[in-house]
């Protein structure tokens, strides 16, 4: 690992102030990205993975929004960072794919133009310049005559051609770390796969690195390095991709892992998580996944289980009280009955 | 695999929609063919799983099916009942036997209506029962959909995603239905509650002994719950064949590309085996590409042929139809070489 992680993500916090309560929406989140490197974060609607990233990108209303904990960036606070210098990472340094790329493009300006803005907010170019940049990217991202399709507005293109065209004006100056909100879950599988593959590409040729947050175990299995179960605003477990796959260590990532109908096992029945996922104005006591858990013991009642080394690795991180060898043998029983042998 | 008696059979299904111009008089310049010659038969007591990408036309297939829509032509047999030309009126009787549980379980539900309203309606309308024994109907169905029946006098909005899922399956099956049409009934779900309601629909099959139509676009889920698979491509169908066939040998260059598209949880697998990504999109279905509709993304293209000639839905082996006049001779996932087999549901 090199000396310093590209982003650094301490004891992060962040809720939200509504009239209901308090939100707690990520609630003591610590993770690291080094360059070039994909990190993966899985979990449900509501898990805080969304706004652990938008914290991140200090893009949380203010007005409702607090947020404490250290975000560093190359060893640089955000979180305590002027809105003008944050203004100056955005979309430069760090830049963000988002989910939706019906809405998140502006319908009434022509694509080229939504491009080179982005271009001359940062760099000192003349226009010329910067829809010649915008024309290299939208060839880049495999849009095609792109020549003529600068110069369409985005209810012109597919669904899959908007996401290139957002892709592009995440990569126009170059950042060094990219976080996608669920880039593909709006997509058709064939999209997706276009899509999952460019990414990988840019990723390869410009060397940056990439947050991926998803819900799909798939999309993660095939794109991340490292993986970060979150549930409820916690970590449940993070480890490199073949070790949530391979040695899962949480109870929450086994009923996740056992409840996705897949194509290559087929089982009679799903393994089902019991219950919903909490809500956050009043979080469950002590493990915030207990009162959905199969192996729930009296402790995870009253103590909030810390993220501890978990089978002898120590880039294997889990939250559970649950012991070691218990983890070991319901782990080992999943992993066989997912590879189809019969345990 | 069901022998059941068939409870369904549509032949050469279109629907066109008309593309017009002008205000006052209308001329119709052109038409999307949503559908357009689908031709499937339903067993009692089976699953038949319709896949296919936004677009495709699965929706309103199954939209004229259950003439929610006037199809352009085709007939739909029912029980062998020609049921294409009925009017609504006419329509009515039959309509307690086909039920529908919708996509998102926010849109579905009437929110100013009480969940014991809601599921209730049907009864009334087809006049079952007195009001004591809709009453009782009503909250046997909540218990057999797993919710709590004194929440008989809620609202949705009282309700999580999952739980609406539960109360919209729980109206299709208060008439008892012998079809249940169900249009990407998890797409809105997290995997979690996904799982709760997959499991709860196979429940209710072997309890009910319900015939389903299941459309996805999520191929896992379709895989997990269908008996047959249709694979349908710009309003055709391109594959049927039974479920362990079609997954294991897909004949269909478009079914065997779906299927390499699809992200598999499992990352030494995944990153190992080849993956066919197609160029560019589904075409516009006004103007669809000649013959064979899916030629000009095809990796197994054959110029002068595939463009030229339609292939027609043929039987390739029992039981699997496939439209393609160049076929998959083997399918070279590295995993389709392991049998499937039914295995215990994990712990």
């Amino acid at each position: 690992m090199s000396s310093q992680p590209l982003l650094e993500v301490r004891d992060l916090r962040t809720e939200f102030h509504t009239d209901d309560g308090i939100v707690g929406a990520v609630d003591g989140v610590s993770f690291t990205v080094q360059s070039g490197q994909v990190l993966g974060i899985v979990g449900e609607s509501g898990s805080g993975k969304s706004v652990t990233c938008l914290t991140v990108m200090g893009l949380n209303d203010p007005k409702f929004a607090r947020s404490t904990g250290e975000v560093l960036f190359r060893g640089e606070d955000l979180l305590k960072a002027p809105r003008s210098r944050l203004r100056d990472i955005r979309g430069n340094e760090i830049a963000m794919i988002f989910q939706d790329p019906m809405t998140s493009l502006n319908p009434v300006h022509k694509v080229g133009r939504q491009l080179q803005e982005a271009v001359l907010l940062h760099k000192d170019v003349t226009r010329k310049q910067a829809r010649d940049r915008a024309l290299e990217l939208l060839k880049a991202v495999g849009i095609p005559r792109a020549e003529r399709r600068i110069d369409d507005y985005p209810h012109q293109f597919s669904g899959g051609m908007r996401q290139r065209v957002m892709i592009a004006m995440a990569l126009v100056n170059d950042p060094d770390l990219i976080i996608a909100d669920e880039p593909t879950t709006a997509l058709d599988v064939t999209t997706q796969a276009q899509i999952l593959a460019l990414i990988k590409r840019v990723q390869d040729d410009f060397g940056s690195a990439v947050i991926m947050i998803t819900h799909d175990l798939g999309v993660v299995a095939e794109t991340a390095d490292d993986v970060i179960v979150m549930y409820a605003g916690r970590i449940a477990e993070r480890a490199p991709v073949r070790a949530v796959f391979n040695e899962p260590r949480h109870p929450y990532t086994w009923g996740l892992m056992g409840s996705l109908p897949r194509l290559d096992v087929i089982v009679d029945r799903l393994y089902q998580i019991p219950g919903q996922p909490p809500s956050l104005l009043r979080p469950p006591s002590g493990c915030r996944f207990h009162p959905r858990c199969a192996y729930a013991m009296p402790v995870c009642r009253e103590v909030e289980p810390q993220l501890e080394i978990a089978a002898g690795d120590p880039a294997h991180q889990q939250a559970c009280h649950l012991d070691e060898q218990t983890k070991a043998r319901e782990a080992a029983n999943l992993v066989a009955t997912l590879a189809g042998a019969p345990t | 695999m069901s022998a059941g008696e068939e409870l369904l059979v549509v032949e050469d299904l279109r629907k066109h929609f008309p593309v017009t111009r002008g205000i006052v008089f209308q001329k119709e310049i052109a038409s999307v063919k949503a559908v357009d010659g689908v031709s499937f038969s339903l067993h009692e007591g089976e699953t038949l799983g319709i896949v296919g990408e936004s677009g495709c036309g699965k929706s309103t297939l199954v939209r004229c099916v259950l003439k929610l829509l006037e199809p352009t032509s085709g007939t739909i047999l029912y029980q062998g009942r020609d049921i294409t030309k009925l009017s609504r009126k006419e329509m009515r009787p039959l309509r307690r036997n086909m039920m529908m549980v919708f996509q998102d379980p926010y849109a579905s539900l009437n929110a100013r209506k009480r969940v014991g309203f809601i599921i209730g309606e049907a009864l009334e309308l087809h006049d079952i029962g007195t009001p004591a024994e809709r009453k009782r109907r009503v909250q046997e169905l909540l218990e057999v959909v797993g919710l709590n029946p004194e929440h008989y006098n809620r609202f949705p909005h009282e309700f999580s995603g999952g739980q609406r899922q539960r109360i919209g399956v729980a109206r299709a099956l208060a008439v008892n239905p012998k079809l249940i049409f169900c249009d990407e009934p998890v797409s809105a779900l997290d995997v979690s509650v996904q799982a709760q309601i997959l499991n709860l629909l196979k429940d209710l099959q072997r309890e009910f002994g319900l015939t389903y139509v299941f459309i996805a676009h999520d191929l896992n889920v379709v895989r997990h719950i269908s008996d047959r698979v249709m694979v349908m491509y710009l309003g055709k169908a391109v594959e049927v064949a039974s479920r362990d066939e079609l997954y294991v040998h897909p004949k269909h260059p478009y079914t065997g590309a779906l299927l390499s598209a699809v992200p598999l949880p499992n990352p030494e697998a995944g990153r190992a085996r080849k993956h066919v990504v197609l160029e560019g999109d589904v075409p516009n279905p006004i103007n669809p590409p000649s013959a064979c509709n899916f030629h000009p993304r095809c990796p197994r293209f054959h110029e002068g042929h595939c463009d030229v000639e339609t292939p027609p839905l043929a039987p390739i082996a029992d039981e699997h139809l496939v439209a393609c006049h160049y076929p998959l001779e083997r399918w070279p996932m590295n995993i389709g070489d392991r049998t499937p087999q039914a295995v215990e549901s994990a712990t």
